[in-house]
């Protein structure tokens, strides 16, 4: 007999789930004027909820609610009243944890074990973070002075930490928001609006309008918005830094990347190992700051794959609420196309296709974790961000060449490095052109800690002091 | 690092031999074993602590932690009743139910060998013994091998030794390697086990470094602590030595088992250390040869929780045997 781990199932009863939702505008649930869409359980493809696609009409009454607290309520209270708001907005995430990990599990497809070890106390833990700041804004170093209304665009990876990331600043600084959620993963948001009401939060502080690219395209585009917050993939920063250019609005992006991750042959190999799998399977590689491209030296290179074969072959797929899961669904068929596209031309262009032995559910949609051996810079595989968890192997021979691949990308948003040797760490950190470097570790998030790219993956920061900057006058000089 | 003779990933008999041929080689080798990062080994052990054991897997996992609790009395004040009462609870744990599987072993000092063996007979039921002056270890080689001796003439089956921990800490690797030998030598037919009491060796490069020594120099178990010492077992140091374990059959092919002891007192944590063992060593030490918990008050968590599997209900403690 084998020790086979049974079902065991975190309850869906926890989370009530309405046939259908309207949009978040000035405090209340209202109808929206355009039509609507179906978002799925990517694990099942079960139709979970009918969800408003908010028009321009839309768009326009939650920014004009949005501005009316802004100038009546908002901007006037002290930042220690706005600091009571969030203090109990983060108590109630808390309190109802558990309901919104589930609901974020069954939307997303990620496993409940992330939902309720990391999406939602990280995202508690924004909202005290940010509570903090709120009175404090005088040390600062950005003044004290908020922007107005921020349009605030969020990727479907995330779901509610991104809203954590995005609402929390922008309130602590006494802004006020419309945050459109994205088209595949907007429950969780919808739960979130209904916290602002439990929280006595003032009508029109924070309006979530649902929708796909119109609904975000109207958003930016609105005249009296006066900040545009977008995270998500970098074709649409772009066309987002396009479409208010010489507009006088402001613009922070956090976009793609293919970040590397670099092990050097006095790692600790284990703990590397770890590291590469929480790098590109974590989230089922749906993060933007994901280690997918692995750089080892070549003198541990057999040794660390055949390491890391054995680790991958041992996560467990399936059922996103299984508290056993490690590795849930990919969100879309729309995504899993794109995964399934490039993995394709990974091995059509000479990469060596690897991925453990695993039965894959029947419905929804998945994905087996892979790797890919013996990718080189030419590779599409190694330069596209894939955005799935599919992992390329690159060797290096001299820690020059592993800096000298690690930044050859359009990218910078993430990387790693793993050597137990403390002076190498600080050289190579210093060399990386990417926002953030983990050092010995992987895929780490904190509230304290900024995070933000260089290069094609944006600009701006969000958490810590830094996070503050986008939200206030003197941070944008 | 250069100077390393040899990587751990694929180690033949004769270069055991070269690799001890002077403190020099073998300090070599051991400090050329790839570091543990004490953040990243905390992480992945609080990880699988996250692991949810229910209905099958949880019934499955508690008669074989009931399999392989290594029953242990270690206390100036043990008498031939007490150990008697003991090995009698090893071999039949609950009263209340014959299916119910034997414990792996009892442990106890040389002196209540005998008596222990004398009551286990034919059970099934081993007895281990520590000796090399349990548990700090200090005496002169002679009095180990000695001590050592005495419990194998009085039968034990198993003998958990001491590692002399002054030794390992001052870098005379090769003192501590050739203690073990001649330990392994005086067992004869015993089983060694290897007590490295990690609480006091501190750090897990420690851990991994005394690990591959305990092997090469013939260890059949390698085990945490006396539970003498605080910290006793932990699941991070578990870990470090179930990696060390499982790297070895890889590099030998020989299997070495482990057992963590002292501090693992609740079914639920003995729960966390077998998926640990099915994660990280492998499906293969799942079995009381290959893995045993040393302890004293597990035992009756882990037959109250069967019990409640088995009924649905929760009795009291004092339909539990304490001895």
């Amino acid at each position: 007999m084998t020790f086979e781990y049974a079902p065991a199932p975190e309850s869906r009863s926890i989370v009530d789930i309405k046939a259908s939702y309207g949009l978040f505008i000035n405090g209340e649930f209202v109808d929206g004027h355009g039509s609507s869409f179906k978002t799925i359980s990517p694990s099942t493809e079960e139709v979970l909820a009918e969800v408003a696609e908010a028009n321009e009409a839309d768009v326009d009454a939650a920014v004009k609610a949005a501005r009316r607290a802004y100038t009546r309520v908002w901007s006037k209270l002290p930042g220690s009243e706005r600091a009571k708001y969030l203090y109990r907005i983060a108590r109630i995430i808390q309190e109802r944890g558990r309901e919104l990990a589930v609901l974020e599990s069954i939307d997303n497809g990620k496993p409940i074990k992330e939902t309720r070890d990391v999406d939602v106390p990280i995202a508690a833990a924004h909202f005290f973070y940010y509570a903090g700041w709120a009175d404090k804004l005088e040390y600062s170093g950005y003044g004290q002075t908020p922007l107005g209304v921020a349009g605030q665009i969020i990727p479907w990876n995330f779901p509610l930490l991104m809203l954590a990331w995005k609402i929390a600043p922008a309130l602590a600084c006494g802004n006020t928001v419309v945050l459109k959620p994205a088209e595949t993963t907007p429950l969780t948001a919808l739960l979130f609006a209904e916290i602002c009401q439990q929280a006595d939060l003032p009508p029109g502080v924070v309006n979530i309008v649902t929708g796909a690219g119109d609904t975000g395209a109207a958003l930016v585009e609105h005249p009296d918005v006066d900040k545009v917050a977008f995270t998500g993939s970098t074709g649409v920063g772009k066309a987002i830094a396009r479409s208010v250019a010489g507009s006088g609005k402001l613009v922070t992006l956090e976009l793609g990347g293919k970040a590397a991750n670099i092990v050097f042959d006095d790692a600790p190999i284990d703990q590397a190992v770890e590291g590469i799998v929480t790098g590109i399977f974590f989230n089922q590689g749906h993060v933007c700051c994901a280690g997918s491209r692995l750089l080892v030296q070549e003198s541990v290179a057999e040794e660390v794959l055949e390491r890391l074969k054995r680790r991958v072959s041992s996560l467990r797929i399936g059922d996103p609420l299984d508290k056993n899961t490690d590795i849930g669904a990919i969100n879309s068929a729309a995504q899993l196309g794109r995964i399934k596209a490039l993995a394709d031309i990974g091995e059509a262009e000479g990469a060596g296709r690897w991925s453990p032995p695993c039965d894959l559910p029947t419905q929804g949609f998945w994905f087996p974790p892979t790797i890919f051996t013996g990718v080189s810079q030419a590779h599409r595989i190694a330069r596209e961000e894939i955005f799935g968890p599919v992992l390329s192997v690159l060797t290096f021979r001299t820690p020059s060449e592993a800096v000298e691949k690690a930044n050859n990308t359009p990218y910078g948003l993430s990387a790693g490095v793993w050597t137990d040797k403390g002076s190498r760490i600080l050289k190579i950190a210093n060399e990386l052109r990417a926002g953030v470097v983990w050092a010995n570790t992987f895929n780490k998030f904190d509230p304290t800690s900024p995070f933000g790219g260089y290069k094609e993956s944006g600009y701006g920061r969000e958490g810590g002091r830094h996070g503050l900057a986008g939200y206030l006058k003197g941070g944008n000089n | 690092m250069t100077a390393t003779p040899l990587r751990p990933d694929a180690l033949a008999s004769g270069d055991v031999a070269e690799i001890t041929r002077n403190d020099a080689s073998l300090r070599r080798f051991l400090h050329g074993l790839p570091g543990v990062d004490q953040v990243g080994a905390e992480a992945r052990a609080a990880g699988l602590g996250t692991r949810s054991i229910k209905t099958t897997a949880k019934a499955y996992a508690l008669d074989l932690a009931i399999r392989m609790v290594d029953l242990t009395t270690l206390e100036g004040a043990d008498t031939p009743g007490k150990v008697r009462a003991l090995a009698s609870k090893a071999m039949r744990p609950d009263p209340a139910d014959p299916d119910c599987p034997a414990a792996a072993a009892v442990c106890v000092y040389p002196d209540m060998v005998g008596i222990a063996k004398e009551t286990l007979g034919d059970s099934g039921v081993k007895v281990a013994a520590v000796a090399t002056a349990f548990p700090s270890g200090r005496a002169a080689m002679d009095i180990k091998l000695a001590d050592t001796k005495d419990a194998v003439e009085a039968g034990a089956d198993e003998i958990d030794m001491v590692i002399d921990r002054g030794a390992f800490l001052s870098g005379r690797y090769l003192q501590v390697f050739e203690e073990i030998a001649q330990v392994r030598d005086a067992c004869g037919s015993a089983h060694l086990k290897v007590i490295f009491e990690t609480g006091e060796l501190q750090t897990y490069d420690n851990v991994r470094r005394i690990s591959w020594l305990a092997m090469m120099a013939g260890a059949h178990f390698i085990k945490t602590s006396t539970g003498k010492v605080q910290p006793a077992a932990t699941l991070p140091v578990t870990l470090v030595m179930l990696e060390a374990v499982r790297d070895w059959r890889d590099a030998t092919g020989q299997m070495i088992g482990v057992k963590p002891a002292g501090g693992i007192r609740t079914a639920k944590d003995a729960i966390k250390y077998l998926v640990m063992v099915n994660e990280i060593a492998g499906p293969g030490w799942l079995d009381p040869d290959w893995f045993r918990f040393g302890a004293s008050t597990l035992l009756n968590d882990l037959l109250m929780q069967r019990t409640k599997m088995a009924t649905g209900r929760y009795s009291g403690p004092d339909y539990f045997t304490l001895d």
